[in-house]
């Protein structure tokens, strides 16, 4: 019995010092002077790498889904001889919900992953301990551009999902199913509230975009420098992202909801 | 100004509970080649480290340039670096980068010189090391001996007063080797630098070492020019000098005996 609660006691320190950790690198990263000389172009090339890079599996992916929602939609509204509601269906589905949620999980696996990769390969290759010894603070020259190259690409990448998805649902409905493309248009902006409904989607995304860099850039840097080390570093980033996504996506969606 | 750059006094440090220093002091003058030699395992890498203030002693002072490294504050520690050079085991190479870029790299990151300068200087630096028509590289595209020499462009790009090499010689070919022993010594008569190296090949290390330390568990066991220390009566730094499998560093890892070890049963 004794063991199991030094066991317990053991694991939540371990849990308690990792969120410290991770306080502390954030605290290092967002509490200090900009230097947008320097600064400026080496978040310009995180932008490219996390965001301009990610951008193919986010077209694809955002084409189809809007493409299945509409079908989806079309069908089980039909029956309802609500088919004239596609387009309120779809962009209330995509902008609240799919847009953030789904590009976040895609941004995870394609670009926090390669963060994570990519800064403990550093790490176990000895460059992030070269650059101290050269009097350069790795914190500010390889994590702080990785943090905010993400954190400004995921709101970016969720727009460009949203028009993608919106347009796979039009090919669908108006294009394929023959649904009136004037009513489409007219239903889905008498539908559709800026603030309430596009502008809380894009809230929701910087929001993963934050989650998901200072996850992706925490686990990379405290890597265990080693092949399975970084391995594991990778798969975490996944796991803690998509699982934070999801949980945050709930605790969002009720706060803007109203229902705190 | 003392005689000494680095002095270190009544070092401690522990790595998991177990002791790698155990009260160890040792000086490294203005001017040398300094080698601390030892068996694998003994914190050779890790007393550069401390000299380069990424790992905190448990006791004892650690100062450099007659300042103690790790009472310093980071700005003040980064300044000191600037003065300090070090050549990691693997170069330690930004593999994103061309040869040029990396040996650039300090230069862009603490100077304020022109494109042109930079270029010049980098050239300089590449030349020393018999590696300017190698500037377009990549990382990728360097041998072993080739990236070492690289990073030792690199370090000394800011014309260091403190060089620290980091087993330079491992895993070189007998060419690469005298290559890098060379350009240690001559870098640092050049330069006026002081160079700590770390290493396990002996006779290479003794060829150019002004002064030598051999350190094995935790403490210092011989000290003194390359012909004091080859004179030297100690057993464990004869073991050492001598590569002898058995002595007072044992061959065998510590263990309960071989016999009990056969007549322990498997559980079934």
């Amino acid at each position: 019995m004794i063991d199991r609660i030094a066991l317990l006691g053991r694991f939540s320190l371990e849990v308690i010092r990792d969120y410290g950790k991770a306080g502390q690198l954030l605290w290092q990263v967002i509490f200090r002077f900009p230097q947008f000389r320097k600064g400026f172009p080496l978040v310009l090339q995180q932008i490219y790498a996390e965001g301009v890079l990610s951008l193919i599996i986010i077209i694809v992916s955002s084409l189809f889904i809007g493409m299945v929602v509409a079908l989806q939609g079309y069908h089980t509204l039909a029956k309802f001889g609500a088919s004239a509601e596609l387009g309120p269906l779809v962009a209330l589905s995509v902008a609240r919900e799919l847009g953030p949620v789904v590009t976040a999980l895609l941004f995870a696996g394609r670009a926090g992953s390669a963060v994570t990769a990519e800064i403990g390969l550093m790490k176990a290759t000895e460059q992030l301990s070269s650059m101290e010894m050269m009097a350069v603070n790795p914190i500010h020259r390889v994590i702080s551009p990785r943090l905010w190259g993400g954190f400004i690409s995921m709101p970016l990448l969720t727009m460009i999902f949203n028009v993608t998805a919106i347009y796979g649902a039009y090919l669908v409905g108006v294009k394929w199913l023959g649904l009136d493309a004037g009513v489409f248009w007219s239903n889905m902006q008498s539908s559709v509230d800026f603030h309430l409904d596009v502008m809380n989607g894009i809230i929701k995304s910087t929001v993963f975009g934050f989650v998901i860099a200072w996850i992706s850039v925490y686990q990379g840097y405290f890597a265990e420098p080693t092949s399975a080390g970084i391995a594991s570093a990778t798969t975490r980033t996944v796991v803690y992202s998509s699982l934070a996504i999801l949980g945050l996506d709930f605790v969002l969606t009720a706060m803007m909801i109203g229902g705190w | 100004m003392g005689d000494n750059l680095v002095e270190i006094t009544n070092l401690h440090f522990q790595r998991n509970g177990r002791p790698i220093f155990d009260g160890v002091d040792l000086v490294i003058p203005r001017g040398k080649v300094i080698a601390i030699m030892g068996p694998s395992g003994t914190g050779k890498t890790t007393l550069l480290r401390l000299i380069g203030g990424q790992l905190r002693p448990m006791a004892g002072q650690v100062k450099v340039a007659d300042q103690n490294i790790h009472q310093l504050s980071p700005s003040k520690l980064y300044t000191l670096r600037k003065k300090m050079g070090m050549l990691f085991q693997s170069g330690g190479l930004f593999t994103h980068l061309t040869v040029f870029e990396n040996v650039a790299f300090p230069l862009r990151e603490h100077t304020q010189l022109s494109e042109a300068m930079i270029r010049t200087l980098v050239l300089m630096k590449l030349q020393m090391v018999g590696l300017r028509g190698a500037r377009d590289l990549m990382p990728s595209e360097l041998s072993g001996g080739m990236a070492r020499r690289v990073a030792l462009a690199r370090a000394i790009a800011l014309d260091p007063a403190l060089i620290m090499y980091d087993e330079p010689l491992s895993g070189q070919d007998p060419i690469s080797m005298g290559v890098l022993i060379k350009l240690i010594r001559t870098v640092n008569d050049l330069l006026g630098l002081t160079s700590i190296i770390v290493s396990h090949d002996v006779q290479e290390t003794l060829s150019i070492a002004d002064y030598v330390y051999v350190i094995a568990d935790g403490k210092l066991i011989g000290k003194g020019t390359a012909s004091d220390i080859k004179q030297d009566q100690s057993n464990h730094v004869q073991q050492f000098l001598q590569g002898l499998p058995d002595g007072p560093v044992p061959f065998h890892f510590p263990a309960v005996s071989w016999e009990q070890d056969l007549m322990r049963a498997p559980k079934s």
